[in-house]
C-alpha cells in the first residue's frame, strides 16, 4: 500500500513539475537548386553544433535543442513558407541565410516576436538596436564589410589610394548593391575612382563585364558576388589575366567551391572572411560526438570548410545566446522573448570563444540595446590553389565607423519613420 | 580608333557567346522538329549529362549518399580516373539509356496528345531529372576537366595589339570559345545533313507534322522519339561541357536553358541553322549593346536586352528568321 501511495505522489509529482521543452531553432536552410553549393555546408556546420551541443552537453542548460529544418531552394516565397510553418513549434530564433528572405521577415518577426541574425547579410541598418528591437546582424555587415576591403587596402597603398581605381563587381540584386553607398562615400574619402559593375542573376556569363575591367585595368576590382557568380567571375579574371591578389570577394564569395573550378589559376584570389579559417578544437569534439556516431548532418567532408565554419559559427552564437538568456531569466525554458533579451546582451570574448574550443574564431564583441551589429570586423584571406586552402593574410580589420555609423543612423531612421517606430534604448 | 577596336572585340566576343547559347538551343531544336514538343527539361538535361561526365570521371558511386544512409556504409569512390573520352562515350550510353526511359515511361502514353500535355510533362521531367541528379551525384560544384583550353588567346592579342594605340591591349578571345565554335560548327553541319538527307532523318520531320499521319506510313514513332531524345541528349552533354568548363559543374548550369529561349523565338523552332544565326544574332546584339547603352543606364541590360531583341523580330516574323510559316486554312 505504501508502494502504491509512493507511486502516485511521485507520479502527481512529475505531473506537477514544469515538463521541459526541447529549445527549438529552425534551420531555414537549401540543400537544392542553383546556390545549395553555399547552403549545403553552412547549414550542416549550424546543424553539427547543436547535436554536439546535446550528444556532449546533454543539450543547452540541460535542455535538448531540437532542429527544424525547412529548405528555401534561396527562394524568397519559399522562404517565408518555412518560417510561417515553423513558427508555431516555439522557434526562439531564425538564421535565413538570403537576404530575400531577411527582407520578408522582418516585419514579420517583429509582429511575432521572435529574434531574426543575419550574421553578414540581411539589413544593414538592423545595426541601430534603437530601431530594430527584433533584428540583429552582429559580428559584422555589408558596410563593415566594404569598410574592412577598402582599409586593407589602404594598408597596402601605404595609407593613400588616391588616384587608384577600383571596380565593384556585384551581383545585381539588393544583395549586390549593398556595398555602393559605403563604397561611394570611402572613394570621396580617400581619393579612390569607384566604377561599379552588376552582374544579373545568376551570372553564369560575365563576358561584357570582364571585357570592360580589361580595357578599364582599374587597379582592384572587389567582388559582391553568390552562388555561380563567384566561380565564373573568378575564371573570366584568370582568362583576361587579371592579377589574382588584387581581386578581393566579400565574405560570401570566399569558400573552397568558388576557387575550385578555376583550379590554379585562382591561386592568390583574396577574399574578405568574418570567422576564423583553419583547424579548431571544437572540430574534433564534432567528429568525435557526432561524425563518427552518424549524426552529422551532411557526410562529414565539409567539417572546417569556410562556410561550415561559418554555419558553426552561427549555430555557437546561438547556443551562447541562449545561455546568456537562461541566466538573466534564470530558467532553462527560454520563450523567443528571453531569447532576444539574451542576445542583446551576448558578449564573446576570448576567453569564452577559447572555451569553446573556437579561439578567435570571430572577433570579440558586445551587443548592447543600441548596438545589434558588434565589432564589424574581419580578415582578409588568400587561396593556395596548390595546398588547396585558405591561408589568413590579416588579423581582424576594424572597419571605418566614421562612414558606417552615419549610414546606419540614416537609414534605420528612415526605415523608424516610414513605419512609425519610435526608438527606444534611450 | 581604340573605341572602335573595342566595339569591334565586344562583337567577335559576342559571336563567341552565340555560339554557347545556340549549343543549348540547338537540343531545343531538335526535339520540336521531331515531335512538336518544346522540351522544359533541356538545361536540366545538360545540367545531367555534365553531372553523369564528371561523376564517371572522377569514379564517383551514384547514389552513394543514399546508399550510405539505408545501409550504414562509407561508400564515395570507386577509385578510379576515368580518361575524358572513355567518360564521354559512357555518358552518351548513359544519355542514350536515359532518352529510352523517357520514350517508354513518359511519351509512349502521351501519343497523339496535345502540344500543351507533352509540354507539362518535360516541366514534371524537368523536377524530376534535377532531383535524380541531386540524388545520384550530390549537389556540390564539380570541376570538369576534360582538356579543355582556358584563357585568352596570346597569339590573337600580341598580333592585333599593333592595330590600336596605347590604349589598346589587342583582342581577347578566350581558347574555350574557339573551340566551342568548332564543336558547334560541325555538330550543325551534321545534324543539318542528318535532318535532310537521312532516312531516318525525314522520318524525323514526319513525325513532327503528324504523330498518326507518321505511324499510318509505318514509320516506327517509339524508335523515333528514342533517336531524337539521344541526340538531344548529346547535344546538351557538349553544352554542359563548354558552360560547366566555365563554372564548374553545379545545378545553376540548367539555368542556361534562359538564354536559349531569345535563340529561339528570333531563329525558329525547327531550324537547325536557326538556332545558329539566333545565337549568333543575340550574342552580338546583347553585348553590343551592353558595351554602347549600358554605361547609360546601369548596365546588366543582357539578360532582358535579348529578349527586346527578339521580340523585335518576331513583330515582322512570328515564325521566326528560319521558322517553318503556318498557315492555318479554315
Amino acid at each position: 500500500m505504501k508502494l502504491k501511495l509512493a507511486s502516485v505522489a511521485l507520479g502527481a509529482l512529475l505531473a506537477a513539475s514544469p515538463a521541459l521543452a526541447d529549445l527549438v531553432f529552425p534551420d531555414l536552410s537549401y540543400r537544392t537548386g542553383p546556390y545549395a553549393a553555399g547552403g549545403i555546408p553552412f547549414s550542416d556546420g549550424y546543424q553539427d553544433y547543436f547535436t554536439l551541443m546535446n550528444e556532449r552537453d546533454g543539450g543547452i542548460g540541460g535542455v535538448k535543442a531540437r532542429v527544424l529544418e525547412c529548405e528555401t531552394a534561396y527562394n524568397t516565397e519559399k522562404g517565408v513558407e518555412c518560417y510561417e510553418a515553423t513558427k508555431g513549434e516555439g522557434a526562439l530564433i531564425y538564421q535565413p541565410l538570403s537576404t530575400g528572405i531577411t527582407y520578408q521577415l522582418i516585419p514579420k518577426v517583429e509582429a511575432d516576436g521572435i529574434p531574426l541574425h543575419t550574421m553578414g547579410y540581411g539589413r544593414t541598418s538592423a545595426a541601430n538596436g534603437k530601431v530594430f528591437e527584433w533584428v540583429f546582424n552582429y559580428p559584422a555587415n555589408y558596410w563593415d564589410g566594404a569598410s574592412v576591403a577598402i582599409n586593407y587596402l589602404l594598408d597596402a597603398n601605404g595609407g593613400d589610394l588616391s588616384g587608384k581605381k577600383i571596380t565593384l563587381l556585384y551581383h545585381n540584386s539588393a544583395y549586390g548593391k549593398e556595398p555602393i553607398r559605403t563604397l561611394e562615400d570611402l572613394a570621396q574619402k580617400h581619393g579612390y575612382a569607384l566604377t561599379a559593375i552588376p552582374v544579373d542573376h545568376p551570372g553564369q556569363e560575365q563576358k561584357s563585364q570582364w571585357l570592360q575591367i580589361r580595357r578599364e585595368r582599374p587597379d582592384y576590382v572587389i567582388m559582391w558576388g553568390w552562388g555561380v557568380m563567384n566561380q565564373v567571375a573568378i575564371q573570366e579574371a584568370a582568362n583576361i589575366r587579371f592579377p589574382m591578389e588584387n581581386f578581393i570577394g566579400n565574405w560570401w564569395a570566399g569558400a573552397e567551391h568558388d576557387v575550385a573550378p578555376a583550379g590554379a589559376a585562382a591561386d592568390g584570389y583574396k577574399a574578405l572572411n568574418m570567422n576564423r579559417i583553419g583547424d579548431l578544437p571544437v572540430f574534433d569534439d564534432i567528429r568525435t560526438y557526432v561524425a563518427d556516431k552518424g549524426m552529422a548532418a551532411g557526410d562529414g567532408s565539409n567539417i572546417g570548410k569556410v562556410l561550415y565554419t561559418r554555419g558553426m559559427y552561427a549555430a555557437m552564437l546561438a547556443v551562447e545566446a541562449a545561455k546568456t538568456a537562461q541566466e538573466i531569466h534564470g530558467t532553462p525554458d527560454i520563450t523567443a522573448a528571453m531569447m532576444r533579451d539574451g542576445m542583446e546582451a551576448l558578449v564573446m570574448d576570448a576567453a569564452k570563444m577559447e572555451a569553446l574550443g573556437a579561439a578567435g574564431i570571430g572577433p570579440e564583441f558586445g551587443v548592447t540595446c543600441a548596438d545589434h551589429g558588434g565589432s564589424g570586423m574581419g580578415i582578409v584571406q588568400q587561396w593556395n590553389a596548390s595546398e588547396g586552402r585558405w591561408v589568413a593574410l590579416t588579423d581582424y580589420i576594424a572597419p571605418d565607423d566614421a562612414i558606417i555609423a552615419p549610414l546606419v543612423e540614416e537609414d534605420s531612421m528612415a526605415y523608424a519613420a516610414e513605419n512609425n517606430i519610435a526608438p527606444r534604448c534611450e | 580608333m581604340t573605341n572602335f577596336l573595342y566595339a569591334v572585340e565586344v562583337m567577335i566576343n559576342g559571336l563567341m557567346a552565340g555560339v554557347l547559347y545556340a549549343l543549348v538551343a540547338l537540343g531545343f531544336v531538335l526535339i520540336f522538329k521531331a515531335s512538336g514538343i518544346f522540351n522544359y527539361a533541356q538545361g536540366v538535361l545538360a545540367l545531367f549529362a555534365a553531372l553523369t561526365l564528371v561523376g564517371l570521371q572522377e569514379g564517383q558511386i551514384p547514389f552513394a549518399h543514399l546508399i550510405n544512409a539505408t545501409l550504414g556504409t562509407e561508400l564515395h569512390h570507386f577509385g578510379w580516373h576515368m580518361p575524358a573520352l572513355l567518360a564521354i562515350l559512357l555518358t552518351v550510353g548513359v544519355m542514350i539509356l536515359l532518352a529510352i526511359a523517357i520514350e517508354r515511361f513518359i511519351l509512349k502514353h502521351l501519343v497523339n496528345q496535345e502540344p500543351i500535355i507533352l509540354f507539362m510533362a518535360t516541366i514534371g521531367l524537368a523536377y524530376f531529372l534535377e532531383g535524380l541528379g541531386d540524388i545520384m551525384w550530390g549537389a556540390d560544384i564539380k570541376t570538369l576537366d576534360v582538356g579543355l583550353p582556358q584563357g585568352g588567346s596570346m597569339w590573337i592579342e600580341e598580333k592585333t595589339a599593333v592595330l590600336g594605340g596605347d590604349g589598346f591591349y589587342g583582342f581577347f578571345i578566350d581558347r574555350l570559345d574557339i573551340v566551342a565554335a568548332l564543336v558547334a560548327a560541325v555538330l550543325v553541319i551534321s545534324l543539318t545533313v542528318f535532318s535532310q538527307y537521312s532516312k531516318q532523318g525525314r522520318a524525323l520531320r514526319a513525325v513532327a507534322d503528324d504523330h498518326q499521319a507518321a505511324l499510318s506510313v509505318g514509320i516506327s514513332l517509339r524508335f523515333i522519339w528514342v533517336l531524337v531524345w539521344s541526340i538531344a541528349g548529346f547535344v546538351a552533354l557538349v553544352a554542359g561541357i563548354m558552360w560547366g568548363a566555365k563554372s564548374g559543374v553545379q545545378f545553376s548550369l540548367s539555368l542556361i536553358a534562359l538564354k536559349a529561349l531569345p535563340v529561339l523565338m528570333l531563329g525558329g523552332f525547327t531550324s537547325i541553322p536557326g538556332a545558329i544565326v539566333g545565337g549568333l544574332i543575340i550574342g552580338v546584339g546583347e553585348k553590343l549593346f551592353e558595351f554602347t547603352i549600358g554605361p547609360m543606364i546601369g548596365g546588366a541590360t543582357e539578360n532582358w536586352f535579348a529578349y527586346v531583341l527578339a521580340l523585335v523580330f518576331l513583330v515582322f516574323r512570328p515564325q521566326g528568321l528560319f521558322g517553318e510559316k503556318i498557315i492555318e486554312r479554315v
